[in-house]
């Protein structure tokens, strides 16, 4: 038994690379072949990992349900235990490829949530100011009645606005996609994948010429160095440290570069820690890569065979050496330099890119260079040399893939008429009804439209503004203006939903079905396990009622949803997916039933999925293919086809390269340090559902501002002491935990809101604590990803801590520098089983 | 030689351009990519002038009086809303299309008197104006429907 609460990666299992990669050919590693598949499952070993309710043994567990986990992006694979007609437990799925039998701690606790009391379970709608319970007739009825209202007349569409989730299935995506796009006709639909990958897209469409990561999750089992980009993997998808872990106590381990303003377990784990000052990605990555070009640590044959813009990258790259990134990014010379050595002497490398990149400014640019070290490398379609443009949530791939976020289904080009064709008689409509005329509305601009009043309905689905959007102050005035009609769908009454017109009880995981895919492509089935509470409807139920309700029909009078459950979805995406690169049409309910995850593109051509993309060193970047005509990476232009043509790309990716700019805010006078915001192991998102698991949130209750000792000193601050940071938008309250951050940063973790406290916002008299009340309104002008790593704020120490310690965990980044701060425990509660087959 | 009265003109429009940009910007704080982006492209037509200056100075010398309306004023400050947005970027595309035209013909007039040194300059430079330009109508693509067909 372990406390996973205190272990939260468990016990180690090392393995090295299962066979001298050299002898691995790429032919191999790609077609799927019956027995032996070198590669596939790489020889990571299995550990079991399981938490069963107290009182319950594995032999009181009446079914296990097959499922996948959704309180992080890293597509774990697990059986949901049932008895009696609840959830009793969860279990790691042994045969799957992604984690082999291993859980995250949240995974282990955070079922829990799916019992709370707080459920929501009747719709409610806003009587006299109030939320009152309703049915669900009335409640639809209030959003159609607007709806259909809205509708009518010229310009109709723009007066919706769509904001969902990187949390729902494939199915309810697909679903609200064609409501959107061929039912209302607008192009007002985002993701909050927006706030969290929408740059991994972005940059693999500039690069690749569309989305789709290039690797898989068993390059870790092959790589020699693994650079972490932004990515503290420790804590935001523990599986994969656990693999990366193992790999580096056992034989020939990978060498591994770290670029993080803190000191988190991977930067700790790391043999080069870069611990640049936030906003100076750019400057980093284009010293890397002069250094790359420099000592010629590239591949010629490689890059003159497979890629676009050497000369134009080289001239980018040539005024930023080393030592002038040294200088911006304020980290020591030897470590540039030395992280150059590695990325240029590795034989297989595996990079991983997530917020630290992300959420800063120059997203896209950066993640592109990213690519480009690995083209430049050839690193890239063979084992152990992997990209993984990270996701920061559980389904957000799907979110991309069918189109309910920017992006079009089937990762179709918006400017490519022939694809508006494509979908338009998929559909059976006019192609004028699918909005075409510009990319779909990034969720910045929609909530900016919601503000000018010229979108009068928003619908939130699995998404809580109200704490993740930059500076809430003014999300907060957008969502309760009087004009717009706010429609919640959610599984509590979270900040956002209080503030609704309309909200709806939603399912979730283990109480409806559907389907997701995680970075590397592979596919989960998540089975219903249990009925939902009250009322609670699956959310691709709430959307195919909307769509009858709504009457959408296709051209001859026919439904324009023409499915009714989970299984005839996948089969319409399906359809749609068919000759794109996320091709689906090979995979089944059946097939996904009991299999360790299946990789897309699976078709009849390759029925088992496929390991790696570009093996061949030919990209997407077809003009008739490719999702996007790509963008100048400092303003945003988007480029049409005929300039795409133009280039003749031939298959060739694309090395895109842009100058070093400063983050729009920077340090002054009046607040000289910078802010920076992030996840933490124990939470996911807002706290909706690891707040009600105890154990996620004992290890973690309250926020916490992370500041270095130095700095510390400075101000007069102890552990645990009050302080105030303030920015130009806001204010907030938070003890302060005292540890490794770079000096001058100090960091906030982004989960924290109000809802606990039974209120949208901060009350008259209390101190806000949510980090987002900082941020800056500004964004990735490629990704449109908003800023939330750069913010200049001022701290002020507000009280002592009486020697109390913040509540902030020991367990990562914010291990305290005190050492008398008692070291986070779950204690009996917490303990969890892990089985290793001992060889 | 005319080059001077072209040389001239452009660093002319390229000043007013960046004011233009400015102004617009901080018309718009709002509108944060738009407020950012002008701030920046700002810079980069001052630039584009202390490039040109040397140019413009070194070729009065031979210059004839020059012609009159060859400068026209197309901003006349900003104006607010999402129509109001509309329309600065609107005038801010004619301006650079006013500059992208003139670096053409400069680039020209460069090759005629052998100029390298322009041409080195014109080189540089045209190729940001170009993405001025093409950032605009990307913007202001996005931007038509709502403003003019949704929007009360």
């Amino acid at each position: 038994m372990v406390d996973r609460i205190a272990d939260l990666w468990g016990r180690r299992t090392p393995y090295g690379p299962p066979v001298p990669a050299e002898a691995v050919s790429p032919a191999e590693s790609t077609h799927a072949v019956p027995g032996e598949e070198p590669g596939r499952h790489g020889s990571w070993p299995v550990r079991v990992d399981m938490f069963l309710d107290d009182g319950f043994e594995e032999s009181d567990v009446e079914a296990w349900v097959q499922a996948a986990s959704i309180l992080h992006s890293n597509g774990d694979a697990m059986d949901i235990a049932v008895a009696g007609g609840r959830i009793v437990g969860v279990r790691g799925r042994a045969g799957d490829r992604v984690n082999r039998g291993r859980l995250d701690p949240k995974d282990l606790y955070g079922w829990q949530a799916n019992h709370s009391p707080e459920r929501l379970r009747r719709p409610l709608v806003r009587e006299g100011g109030r939320l009152v319970e309703t049915n669900w007739d009335t409640a639809m009825g209030r959003i159609v009645a607007r709806s259909k209202e809205l509708l009518d007349g010229p310009g109709g569409w723009g007066h919706f606005g769509f904001y969902t989730s990187g949390q729902l299935f494939l199915e309810e995506y697909y679903t609200l996609g064609v409501i959107g796009k061929a039912g209302i006709g607008t192009p007002h639909m985002d993701g909050n994948t927006r706030l969290c990958t929408a740059t991994a897209a972005a940059a693999l469409k500039e690069s690749f010429g569309t989305d789709g990561q290039p690797g898989s999750y068993t390059d870790v089992d092959h790589c020699d160095a693994i650079a972490l980009w932004g990515h503290n993997v420790a804590e935001t998808q523990t599986v994969l440290w656990m693999r990366m872990l193992d790999r580096r106590r056992g034989p020939r381990p990978p060498a591994m570069i770290a670029v993080d303003p803190r000191d988190t377990p991977v930067a700790r784990e790391a043999d080069v820690h870069l611990a640049v000052r936030p906003g100076t990605n750019m400057a980093l990555m284009n010293a890397l890569i002069h250094r790359l070009i420099d000592r010629g640590w590239y591949d010629e044959e490689y890059v003159r065979a497979h890629t676009i813009g050497f000369d134009e990258l080289c001239g980018v790259v040539q005024d930023c050496p080393p030592e002038r990134a040294a200088e911006i990014c304020d980290v020591p010379l030897r470590s540039v330099e030395h992280a150059a050595d590695i990325l240029g002497s590795s034989e297989r490398l595996l990079s991983t890119v997530l917020q630290g990149f992300y959420q800063s400014n120059q997203a896209t640019a950066a993640a592109c260079q990213v690519n480009n070290i690995h083209l430049l490398r050839g690193m890239l379609g063979r084992p152990g040399a992997g990209l993984y443009q990270m996701n920061g949530q559980p389904t957000a791939q799907n979110t991309r893939e069918t189109g309910a976020d920017g992006d079009l289904p089937g990762m179709r080009n918006w400017n490519n008429p022939e694809h508006i064709r494509e979908l338009a008689e998929l559909w059976n409509v006019e192609p004028s009804i699918i909005p075409h005329w510009a990319p779909p509305t990034h969720a910045m601009q929609i909530f900016r439209y919601a503000e000018q009043g010229s979108i009068k309905l928003l619908w939130v689905s699995a998404s809580n503004p109200a704490v993740s959007l930059p500076d809430l102050a003014r999300v907060r005035r957008i969502l309760a203006k009087e004009d717009l009609f706010l429609v919640v769908q959610d599984v509590f009454l979270t900040e956002t939903a209080m503030l609704a017109d309309v909200v709806l009880p939603a399912a979730t995981w283990g109480e409806k079905q559907g389907t997701f895919t995680s970075v590397d492509r592979t596919v989960h089935l998540a089975d219903k396990a249990v009925e939902p509470p009250g009322q609670a409807r699956a959310d691709l139920d709430i959307f195919l009622d909307y769509a009858r309700r709504m009457d959408f029909r296709d051209k001859d009078g026919a439904p324009l949803v023409a499915w009714h459950d989970p299984e005839s979805a996948f089969e319409a995406w399906k359809a749609c997916s068919a000759g794109r690169p996320c091709d689906y049409t090979g995979v089944t309910y059946g097939l996904l039933r009991g299999a360790g995850g299946v990789q897309w593109p699976c078709t009849p051509a390759a029925p088992r999925g496929t390991e790696r993309l570009y093996t061949d060193g030919r990209f997407n970047t077809d003009p008739d293919f490719c999702e996007d005509y790509g963008h100048d990476l400092v303003t945003g232009a988007a480029y049409d086809a005929e300039h795409h043509r133009a280039l003749n790309p031939g298959g060739r990716a694309f090395l895109k390269a842009a100058a070093y700019q400063p983050s729009p805010e920077v340090t002054s006078e009046d607040h000289p340090m910078l802010l920076t915001t992030g996840r933490t192991v124990y939470h996911f998102h807002t706290r909706t559902k690891t707040a009600r698991a105890p154990q996620l949130n004992d290890a973690a209750p309250e926020s916490w501002v992370e500041i270095a000792p130095g700095d510390a000193a400075a101000l007069g601050v102890a552990e645990g002491d009050l302080l105030r940071l303030e920015s130009p938008r806001g204010t907030l309250e938070a003890r302060a935990r005292v540890c490794g951050t770079r000096p001058g940063v100090v960091f906030v973790p982004f989960h924290y809101g109000y809802w606990d406290h039974d209120d949208s916002g901060p009350r008259t008299g209390e101190a806000p604590r949510a980090a987002n009340e900082l941020t800056i309104t500004s964004w990735d002008p490629v990704s449109k990803q908003p800023i939330f790593k750069v913010a200049a704020v001022r701290v002020t120490r507000v009280a002592g801590g009486d020697g109390v310690p913040s509540a902030a965990p020991t367990t990562g980044a914010a291990a305290p520098a005190d050492p008398q701060v008692p070291a986070t425990a779950g204690g009996p509660a917490a303990r969890a089983r892990q089985h290793v087959e001992e060889a | 030689m005319h080059l001077a009265h072209y040389l001239g003109l452009l660093h002319r429009s390229q000043n007013e351009l960046a004011k233009a940009f400015r102004e617009v910007g901080r018309g718009h704080l709002d509108e944060p990519d738009v407020h950012h982006l002008c701030e920046r492209l700002a810079g980069q037509c001052d630039e584009h002038a202390r490039k040109l200056a040397p140019f413009v100075r070194r070729y009065s010398e031979e210059a004839p009086k020059e012609p009159e309306r060859l400068h026209a004023t197309l901003f006349s400050g900003t104006r607010t809303g999402g129509l109001g947005l509309l329309r600065d970027l609107h005038d801010l595309y004619l301006m650079a299309a006013e500059c992208d035209i003139s670096w053409t013909l400069i680039g020209q007039a460069a090759q005629g008197a052998r100029d390298e040194d322009l041409l080195g300059v014109v080189g540089v430079c045209e190729g940001e104006t170009a993405t001025q330009l093409l950032w605009l109508r990307t913007r202001m693509k996005q931007a038509a429907p709502q403003a003019l067909v949704v929007a009360s």
